[in-house]
């Protein structure tokens, strides 16, 4: 086992280096992983990372996909820089979903401009009213916030089965658990025509441009990122931390409830029992893999949104179980994890000359980014 | 209600409090040295999946369970070396291990989605298990479930009486103390991380292999998460897990039967009652914060590399 030793300060170079070693690395684990299952590598890769971008239908597939996790991914980036560990982004996204489904169908019967933008606030404040719970709990009785997101993930997925099971179900929907189609005043313009992607792709776009705004020229930011970084310092200087969680669970709980709008109103276009493929949960990846920082949300994004389509393909193509998406991105994040050792140590060049050298003092407990 | 019922009932119970059990008594451990190990989710899925694979490959429930358990050490040796050796903070890497767990699962399980087994049986004891009503009641359960009670009394004499129990307990309240007195505080974690994977595995087997025996993608649905819940909320003592584990295996159970006796309660929000449980009980322990702060082992989540 080499020895390690600490850096003098953080390394910057590996900062930004990390990311990129964990996808490479990654790509070689897939390869060997294809190799193992007896597929021929390169044709797999091709199929799996290559082939989804050889169209633009699939180009826009890309953008499509994500969306959500770029909405999802810059709100926990916000949370996760104070060290307020928001995990049931599923879950918000669910209620988002259904507050912003309930508005389609209680106004089904009308044709009006102003019923998508009601919608998308009903998604907001879905997923806001969802993660008030938790910011609640913490604030006042110190509850842990990862537990509590959590549970009510699997409360969030329970209701809304409910929901299309039970009250709302579609009377002419042949007993399939759903409900009406949206109509087209309820469902999200698309940008260009045959492609799926819609306005929720710029509006996340816009977001990541607000939320580092926020983050970097805003001292509500500057804030909450001394209280990631060093909580005693934040305390001393006065800074409140029951805002920060309140703050950092209503905004990436509103985004993630308007993540779940854009996607009912937009490629699925109804409430169903299922309507993410574990976005709340990639997002956590996302948010970490780009650095909790807008930019990199979005590049990550990018990143684990091919993966969830080359997982499609590769079923279709080499008839993989689609599964493999999850495994990716399972991999995506040890390795990024892994990496990230080289920010705060380096491995010692000679052992027997180190001996005498002085060692500062370790990094902050539990330290992210 | 008859007393047929009445045994089934107390039998379903049994059966929903033994995972959880389990999985957080080997959580307990893990936390006890200073670890803690967000992925119990994501090994006792492993566990399932892999106690299924094998189960039905071999015919043998007995390998099942110890592939199980094999599959919860491997998962929980990655979380041991990312934490201990490559200083990962250890919630970031517990959800990653979640996360990966509940892929590497569904890949995995993929070819055995829809297949069955006969499932764990109760053992009958000579004598006792004959005794009416009592031998029925108590005497009447598959060997995991006595299993979890050796493990409790197990870990209440490794933890008040025995030396390395204090050791561990040490080194999750001050891992820089017991590294000065010359223990070997990354060996003690690393074999507490891998006591909890072991734990987890089997815990999630005992999903696949006794309780509904099949393999279902995400099967768990959330007992991990609950599980590391019971832990906060026995204030970090076996005992308590044990009654824990207990009470939520009986509201697990109640959900069934509230159908049954005639609650007109639509089953999916009944089935949100053990969530919500979970989250009142959180509320509930931690509303006072010396109630944590006096049992949490101090250095619960902090990494610790030794410089010598």
């Amino acid at each position: 086992m080499p020895r390690l030793e600490r850096r003098a300060k953080p390394s910057r170079v590996m900062m930004f280096a990390s990311p990129l070693i964990a996808a490479v690395m990654m790509l070689i684990t897939g390869y060997i992983l294809f190799s193992v299952m007896g597929k021929e590598p390169i044709h797999a890769f091709g199929v799996f990372f290559i082939k989804p971008l050889t169209t633009t239908y699939g180009v826009g597939e890309l953008f499509l996909k994500a969306t959500p996790l770029i909405l999802i991914g810059v709100g926990l980036a916000i949370g996760f820089r104070a060290r307020v560990f928001n995990i049931g982004a599923e879950g918000q996204f669910v209620m988002g979903a259904i507050a912003a489904g309930g508005v389609a169908l209680y106004f089904h019967h009308l044709e009006a401009v102003w019923i998508l933008p009601l919608m998308m606030l009903a998604g907001i404040g879905g997923g806001m009213a969802w993660a008030a719970i938790p910011a609640f709990l913490r604030t006042r009785f110190n509850t842990n916030e990862i537990l509590v997101t959590l549970m009510l993930v699997y409360v969030a997925q329970l209701f809304l089965g409910y929901l299309v099971q039970g009250p709302w179900r579609d009377p002419e929907g042949f007993n399939f658990p759903q409900t009406k189609m949206f109509t087209d005043s309820e469902t999200m313009p698309l940008l260009i025509e045959g492609l799926r992607t819609n306005l929720g792709f710029v509006i996340a776009l816009f977001l990541v441009a607000v939320a580092w705004f926020f983050s970097f020229k805003m001292f509500a930011g500057f804030r909450m990122e001394v209280s990631g970084l060093a909580p005693d310092a934040a305390r001393y200087a006065g800074f409140s931390e029951q805002r920060n969680v309140w703050f950092a669970l209503l905004i990436s709980g509103g985004l993630a409830g308007f993540a779940g709008m854009v996607e009912v109103a937009g490629p699925i276009g109804q409430l169903q029992p299922v309507i993410s493929p574990g976005y709340g949960f990639a997002a956590i990846i996302v948010a970490y893999v780009g650095r909790l920082h807008p930019i990199g949300v979005l590049l990550a994004s990018l990143l684990l949104s091919l993966l969830y389509l080359g997982g499609e393909t590769a079923q279709m193509d080499l008839n993989l179980p689609s599964a493999i998406t999850g495994l990716f991105q399972g991999i995506l994040l040890f390795y990024l994890l892994a990496a990230d050792i080289f920010i705060h140590y380096r491995i010692k060049p000679n052992p027997h000359e180190a001996r005498c050298t002085i060692t500062p003092p370790p990094p902050p407990s539990g330290d992210m980014i | 209600m008859s007393i047929e019922q009445m045994i089934l009932i107390f039998a379903s119970i049994v059966a929903a409090a033994t995972p959880l059990a389990f999985a957080a008594f080997g959580e307990l451990v893990t936390e006890r040295a200073g670890v803690l190990n967000l992925g119990v989710e994501g090994m006792m899925l492993m566990g399932a999946v892999a106690g299924f694979a094998v189960a039905s490959q071999s015919g043998s429930l007995t390998l099942g369970f110890g592939a199980g358990l094999l599959a919860g050490l491997a998962m929980s040796l990655i979380f041991a070396v990312l934490t201990l050796h490559l200083q990962t903070n250890q919630v970031a890497t517990g959800l990653a291990l979640t996360l990966f767990g509940a892929g590497l699962s569904a890949f995995i399980g993929k070819s055995y989605v829809g297949l069955s087994l006969q499932g764990l049986q109760p053992i009958s004891i000579p004598y006792l298990t004959d005794i009416p009503l009592i031998g029925r009641l108590i005497f009447h359960f598959d060997w995991v479930v006595y299993g979890s009670f050796v493990l409790l009394f197990g870990l209440i004499w490794f933890f008040k009486y025995s030396r390395w129990g204090l050791v561990v307990r040490a080194v999750g309240e001050s891992p820089v103390s017991a590294h000065a007195i010359g223990y070997p505080v990354i060996r003690i974690r690393y074999l507490a991380i891998l006591f909890g994977g072991a734990m987890s595995g089997i815990a999630g087997a005992y999903l696949s292999l006794a309780i509904t025996p099949m393999w279902v993608e995400g099967m768990t649905s959330g007992r991990g998460w609950i599980a590391l819940a019971l832990v906060v909320f026995a204030t970090w003592k076996p005992i308590r897990v044990m009654v824990g584990a207990y009470l939520f295996g009986g509201v697990t159970i109640l959900q069934f039967y509230g159908q049954g006796m005639g609650v007109h309660i639509p089953s999916e929000i009944l089935s949100m009652l053990p969530y919500l449980v979970t989250i009142v009980v959180l509320v509930l322990i931690s509303r006072n914060p010396k109630t944590i702060l006096l049992n949490q082992p101090m250095s619960l989540g902090q990494s610790f590399y030794p410089r010598t």
